[in-house]
């Protein structure tokens, strides 16, 4: 029977993992939704980001500064990993959107077995004062380390978006994604904005990292729980736009949890992703993208 | 495609076979080549590894003996990805190109389940590793099971059951994954509740990976149960067990836990510590001198000293004890029968009682060990981040079976977990 009990922690639940989904996924609104490639190995990397959090957390920091800390190293590796796929992809004319596939799928598939030579197969875990507690409100109790994750996730897709939004950078990337000719005329590289983009996306990747392992312990193949979801939320926003994103990872996140409560767990997840199909044909530009 | 093969004869284990002069002749023959599937990635991959080490520890051994009837042992594994789609592959590869001589199944239910058709088409011997009810519609007479389920894998986890009955509690709350193997294992609790007169107060199911329970835990309040079941994967054990401690659980739960898979493993042990204490959960081995047979803590001592540098479980008390026990009762079969022929081996399988570090095992007709040795363990005065604290004996306490007990059951659950 559906309590209102239930049905309250339903909602609840659903925002928090709604916040998560979109810090997971917000780099994948980068650079698949506004630089167009296909980066599948982006969860994979969140986990990474995940395992090295968990190194700096055994030398005595806090999870989420360690993800902090983790970045400009992750947006490091993103210019460079866009150099070379640059030289490898788009030099070579329009990329063949199999062959992109084929590439991130095998960096998936190779971050994993790093991780794996290098952490074991076993899970990995963090220590904060906030996990193993709960903010009490009334009758309801939200663990911390959900209420953490949805604040990370919220502060980074505002920042994302403000970024986007009032930076000249942030406006030179949306246009990389579209007009690069008119970046040209305005005298700024695409290919430097690209790559920035790129960097940038793995930058989130190293927080949404140290979201994923404060939520729960981690293994090396963790990335295949959330590749599905990651692209549903930026395919459901609209490719590339960040705020649509945040919401997007909240309808899905509470489309889940509100129909394990009213229909029960086997349809959870099929009817969430029958959800982003229903919006694709009604909207194919997703909710809050722009018809090109 | 990325697997991975090991042809695995070691220069040192050649070596000692041929300073035996009267096995070295022997050892001439053609090597004993054991074929399998094994996740050495992806989500299975930490019972995959840790399982390769142990029958590779077993290989080694025998091979510094001599060998299976004066022939070195080979294992030819592939890693499987914990892919259900590579096994047709891989196992038609093993009988057609490799040739080998004895079939293992893939560790884990969901990729096993693909090779018990192929074993059958071809007639071959095939062993379930860690698998469960595999052989139940097949009926396969040339199937046997390497796990401690029973006749009757539904009822896996019947002791918890039995423990709830003796200790006079009648109201129950199931919460399972929505997955088959949990969903069985939930049918299963359903089914020993009725037969045992509890009340089944509170019947949910959840997806699979689930982070945060709170909100099905709190919903317990309500329901005031005095048992718990919990069928989980380890990712949702973990959060289940932080979850008691963030939102409680109602003073009314005397026993909680029975199926959570994952926290009898090392580093799940390590990092929930404290949090587990009062949990009464399924295990497969236990450590206690009472409960340990011969050269079981010889094969912990040579796995542990292995188990670091492979990055692997370090403790090995769950799944590594059976697969150097599968090596057991392959050579236990092999030896007996003076070969490798699939029909005469499944013969003396079902007909006879195998010495093992797991103790004495008996097949049943569907190939399922004969007996259910599935033990509930209560988790006591656990203390935080110590994994050495379990390689004694005292902080796993097995109290049901009634046969296998090493202790008695604390309740209620609050006096346990505090």
């Amino acid at each position: 029977m559906v309590t209102t009990h239930l049905l309250v922690s339903a909602l609840i639940s659903g925002l928090l993992l709604g916040a998560f989904y979109a810090a997971i996924a917000s780099g994948l609104a980068l650079v698949f939704g506004v630089l167009e490639i296909p980066n599948l190995a982006h969860p994979a990397v969140v986990v990474a980001a995940a395992m090295l959090v968990h190194t700096l957390n055994g030398w005595g920091f806090d999870p989420i500064v360690a993800g902090l800390l983790l970045s400009p190293f992750f947006f490091v590796a993103g210019v460079l990993f866009y150099s070379l796929y640059r030289f490898t992809f788009e030099m070579r004319g329009a990329p063949d959107p199999l062959r992109s596939f084929s590439l991130f799928f095998g960096m998936a598939f190779l971050i994993e077995v790093a991780l794996i030579l290098a952490y074991g197969v076993d899970f990995q875990s963090v220590e904060a004062p906030y996990i193993g507690r709960a903010l009490s409100l009334g009758w309801v109790r939200i663990p911390y380390r959900m209420l953490a994750s949805f604040v990370g996730g919220t502060l980074l897709l505002s920042a994302l978006h403000l970024f986007l939004t009032h930076s000249m950078t942030g406006r030179a990337i949306r246009a990389a994604g579209t007009d690069q000719e008119a970046l040209r005329m305005l005298g700024i590289s695409p290919v430097r904005i690209r790559q920035f983009a790129f960097g940038l996306s793995l930058a989130t990747a190293a927080l949404a990292g140290a979201l994923l392992i404060v939520i729960g312990p981690v293994t090396p193949s963790a990335d295949r729980i959330y590749i599905g979801r990651a692209f549903a939320v930026v395919v459901l926003a609209g490719m590339g736009s960040i705020s649509g994103t945040y919401l997007s990872g909240m309808i899905l996140g509470l489309a889940e949890t509100l129909v394990l409560t009213l229909l029960g767990a086997s349809w959870a997840t099929a009817v969430s992703f029958a959800l982003v199909l229903a919006v694709l044909a009604v909207r194919p530009s997703g909710l809050f993208g722009r018809l090109r | 495609m990325l697997t991975r093969r090991r042809f695995t004869t070691t220069s040192l284990a050649t070596a000692a076979a041929a300073s035996l002069p009267t096995l070295a002749a022997r050892a001439d023959s053609k090597p004993l080549r054991i074929g399998f599937s094994i996740a050495q990635s992806g989500g299975l991959a930490a019972g995959g590894k840790a399982g390769l080490l142990a029958i590779e520890i077993w290989r080694d051994e025998v091979n510094a003996k001599g060998g299976v009837l004066g022939r070195q042992v080979e294992l030819v594994a592939y890693d499987d990805q914990s892919n259900a789609a590579s096994a047709p592959a891989l196992y038609s590869k093993l009988i057609d190109i490799d040739h080998v001589d004895i079939l293992l199944s893939p560790y884990g239910t969901n990729v096993a389940g693909p090779t018990l058709p192929i074993a059958k088409e071809r007639g071959r011997l095939l062993i379930g590793m860690f698998v469960i009810g595999l052989n139940a519609k097949a009926n396969y007479d040339r199937y046997f099971s390497m796990g401690p389920w029973g006749p009757d894998p539904q009822l896996t986890y019947r002791a918890f059951f039995d423990l709830a009955h003796q200790n006079g509690l009648k109201k129950l709350a199931i919460l399972a994954a929505d997955a088959e193997f949990q969903q069985s294992a939930a049918e299963g609790g359903r089914r020993s509740a009725k037969e045992l007169g509890i009340e089944i107060a509170f019947d949910q199911r959840y997806p699979a990976n689930t982070t945060d329970f709170s909100g099905l835990l709190q919903s317990l309040q309500a329901v005031e149960p005095d048992i718990v079941y919990v069928c989980s994967y380890p990712t949702e054990s973990a959060a289940i067990v932080r979850g008691i401690d963030e939102v409680g659980l109602p003073s009314s739960v005397q026993l909680f836990g029975g199926g959570m898979v994952g926290i009898q493993n090392a580093s799940l042990l390590e990092s929930l510590g404290k949090q587990l204490n009062g949990i009464v959960n399924y295990d497969t081995f236990s450590i206690d001198p009472k409960q340990m047979h011969p050269g079981g803590q010889e094969f912990l001592d040579a796995y542990a000293k292995k188990a670091a540098a492979a990055k692997v479980d370090p403790l090995g008390h769950f799944l590594p004890p059976y697969w150097y026990s599968t090596g057991q009762v392959i050579q236990a079969a092999v030896e007996a029968t003076g070969g490798t022929d699939d029909k005469t081996l499944a013969a003396w399988l079902h007909a006879n009682e195998i010495q093992t570090i797991l103790g004495p095992i008996r097949f049943g007709a569907n190939g399922e060990w004969a007996e259910n040795r599935v033990l509930m363990d209560q988790y006591r005065d656990v203390a935080p981040h110590d994994v050495e604290q379990f390689r004694k004996p005292g902080k796993v306490v097995v109290v049901a079976p009634e046969k296998y007990r090493t202790g008695d059951l604390i309740k209620p659950f609050d006096k346990a977990h505090s």
